[in-house]
């Protein structure tokens, strides 16, 4: 059991978790994530590591309600059941700051994916670098934690789909446009987006980093439930990632790879719905 | 007369089919006597030779007999730190078992059934095995919670050794926990195995990852010994064409997604993909336990394999235990190519026939592919079942010395760093529970004569 300092919402599907876990982030680097499980008998959740207080011991965590397990996490109170980690490899800018010491480095976010992103950007101005960031989500209401981004970037543009804050348009929209001011791009979000990020960068030869998030269970390389492919070989995104050269990825196959459990996962979600309308009643 | 054994009790295999539970009831009393009366307590016991870890076996099954069955848990428990997993899961026909005298002749003695008796007697009535020494005040680090880790844990602290094994999983019992299914190894027994570690004072701390979390160097820094049980996890697949297909799974994520998180119940959160037909490419224990587990989800349950019947390497109990249970075995075929649709689901294999050949260096007969014997079959599961390589997440940020084929390299059980050993699957590759356990007696001798 861990300690929770609290669980709450930040936008219309997405929570923000405080937990005690010294051990978790006492040497975990950007790029890491963690394992979570609300209670003994739940599903395990991976997440990537979103902040830390090294000082304090706490470990921050930003996740979507995307289904039965999500929604199950976010009626966690003051305890969760476990905490793995860190898991997986570093971002590799990160981890080797030195190598990328005159790379100029452009941060690629989609919706959620500025959870993990942050924790990197911070990091790399706290080892004396100037990041600029492109985030985009649907719409306004769905850009997260605007405030503790923007606090780490250089500069940040935004960009929604319905034009309600930022530029009206894609992420590619505005990376094309800046393209050549960058040596480097890291990009993290939804695979489709990811997909088009790499396919963008690929025309202009730009080097390209992307974090997967395929099904995991046990996260530590035993049951390869999250392979990808990658330079045409399976690689489990647990212990050879998460983070893979984008141009490398096949996203097609990810992307159809992620629906697998489609039906159960509907099914599980209607039936925990109905049981919590019921328990209300 | 009396040269046949005393046949264990089994669930009816078209009832078991249907659920999780132990198959095998285990010797009631009666039983138990009336097969320990069979023994011939020969002078120079063979069956002890064929025991990895050197059981007092005679002795034990004389206590049985003389109706002292603490006596008996003691004798067992000198020797074996988890008698209740062994009897169930120890390839006995193999070891022990084969080496009878009685095997001549007629039935060897059902030494796995008298040693499951006398554990889950020892559990039933809180039988003590041994009181543990005197804290020494040296403190021992074990990684992994598997078989090897729990035994070494187990013989220092029954020594007096402070020791903290790390788990990465939630749950403690390695593949005793996620691997080896409920109906072979109830996981209540585990957590008895378990239970009674921490009863000797062994402090096990899960949800952490060795060589992240913390590394080997900041372990050697901070305790007197290491021991690395870190197991053979990774598994390994074909290589063939559509193998990333959605429905092609390794045995390790069936396995882990029914036992480990108990995917098997009606209420699970974590799922198991509904199918019709699987198949379950490869032979060993962990085939049979994959493709048993399916098969009682109700899937129409196939064990594919590229040698015959007399070559599958699994124990022979499991092999007529999943014959009974209507798996169908396609033996002396192998799938060359995995089909999908345009979802990249699952929709059948090519697979050819398999021609056996000489015997080869390793005992193992050879097998050549009859290409002319193309052909389709149709399945919407495929799951490899091909064995586990060493995983070295554990090892990051030593520069531990490795073979070529990975394995960790031991000169007795310890390993090329300062204080730090190894055994069980990481140092042998994928074997057995017992031979995992044996490595870590050995290793947990070692590490108190190093620090004597």
């Amino acid at each position: 059991m861990y300690k929770v300092l609290y669980n709450k919402k930040i936008s219309s599907n997405s929570y923000e978790m405080a937990i005690e876990a010294p051990m978790v982030i006492e040497k975990a680097i950007p790029g890491q994530f963690v394992i979570v499980m609300a209670h003994e008998d739940s599903e395990r959740i991976p997440l990537t590591i979103y902040d830390y207080d090294k000082e304090k011991g706490i470990l921050y965590l930003i996740y979507q309600m995307v289904g039965a397990s999500t929604e199950e996490l976010t009626y966690v109170k003051d305890e969760i059941f476990s905490v793995a980690g860190p898991l997986g490899n570093p971002n590799e800018i990160c981890a080797n700051p030195e190598e990328y010491r005159d790379k100029r480095i452009v941060y690629v976010a989609g919706g959620v994916g500025i959870a993990p992103v942050y924790p990197q950007v911070k990091y790399l101005k706290e080892h004396g670098f100037d990041i600029d960031v492109i985030y985009g989500s649907r719409s306004a209401d769905l850009l997260l934690i605007r405030d503790k981004i923007e606090k780490v970037v250089k500069k940040i543009r935004y960009a929604t789909d319905d034009g309600s804050f930022g530029t009206k348009g894609f992420v590619t929209d505005i990376l094309e446009k800046y393209i050549d001011d960058y040596d480097i791009c890291v990009t993290i979000g939804p695979v489709i987006m990811m997909k088009n990020v790499a396919e963008l960068t690929r025309k202009y030869s730009l080097k390209t980093i992307v974090s997967m998030n395929p099904l995991m269970v046990d996260g530590s390389g035993m049951c390869g439930a999250c392979r990808c492919e990658v330079d045409g070989k399976p690689r489990f995104a647990c212990i050879h990632g998460p983070e893979f050269d984008g141009h490398q990825v096949n996203f097609d196959l990810a992307l159809k790879r992620m629906n697998v459990y489609r039906e159960e996962e509907k099914v599980k979600w209607q039936e925990m719905k109905e049981r919590l309308s019921k328990e209300e009643k | 007369m009396n040269d046949q054994k005393v046949k264990g009790r089994l669930q009816k295999a078209e009832e078991r089919i249907h659920n999780f539970e132990e198959v095998e009831f285990g010797y009631n009393d009666e039983e138990a006597l009336k097969e320990a009366s069979r023994c011939l307590q020969c002078v120079n016991p063979r069956c002890m030779k064929g025991c990895p870890v050197s059981i007092a076996i005679p002795n034990f099954i004389k206590a049985i007999k003389e109706n002292h069955l603490e006596e008996a848990y003691q004798i067992i428990s000198e020797s074996s730190s988890l008698p209740a997993v062994c009897g169930r899961v120890c390839p006995q026909e193999k070891q022990c078992e084969a080496m009878c005298i009685k095997g001549l002749k007629g039935d060897a003695i059902s030494i796995g059934s008298l040693e499951r008796y006398v554990a889950d007697q020892a559990i039933l009535n809180g039988f003590n095995s041994v009181n543990p020494a005197p804290k020494n005040g040296k403190r021992v680090a074990i990684v992994g919670s598997g078989p090897a880790g729990l035994t070494c844990a187990g013989d220092l602290a029954k020594a007096g050794y402070d020791v903290t094994i790390f788990e990465v999983l939630h749950k403690a019992g390695g593949v005793l926990t996620y691997g080896i299914p409920e109906f072979r190894l109830p996981k209540t027994i585990v957590q008895k195995e378990v239970d009674s570690l921490k009863k000797l004072g062994v402090h096990i701390q899960t949800d952490v990852p060795v060589g992240n979390a913390i590394t080997i160097p900041d372990l050697q820094k901070e305790y007197d010994a290491v021991f690395l049980g870190t197991g053979a996890g990774l598994p390994k697949f074909m290589g063939i064409p559509g193998e990333d297909a959605n429905q092609v799974f390794s045995a390790n994520e069936i396995l882990t997604r029914i036992n480990l998180m108990g995917g098997y119940k009606e209420d699970s959160k974590t799922p198991v993909k509904k199918v019709k037909t699987a198949y379950v490419v490869g032979g060993g224990n962990v085939a049979m336990d994959a493709v048993r587990s399916l098969k009682r989800l109700g899937v129409d349950a196939h064990i594919m394999y590229r040698r015959s019947l007399d070559e599958l390497p699994a124990r022979k109990m499991e092999v007529e235990h999943a014959v009974d249970e209507g798996i169908v075995f396609d033996i002396l075929t192998n799938p060359v190519e995995i089909l999908t649709d345009e979802e990249n689901n699952v929709v059948g294999m090519n697979v050819v026939d398999m021609i056996l050949g000489e015997a080869g260096e390793d005992g193992r007969r050879s097998v050549t592919e009859n290409k002319e014997s193309l052909h389709r079959v149709d399945c919407d599961m495929v799951v490899m079942a091909l064995g586990t390589s060493p995983n070295h997440e554990a090892l990051k940020t030593s520069n531990i010395e490795l073979s070529d084929r990975g394995l960790i390299v031991v000169d007795g059980s310890k390993t090329s760093l300062d204080s730090v050993y190894a055994g069980g699957d990481a140092v042998t590759g994928a074997a057995t529970v017992i031979l995992a356990m044996e490595a870590g007696k050995k290793a947990a001798k070692e590490i108190m004569e190093s620090l004597a």
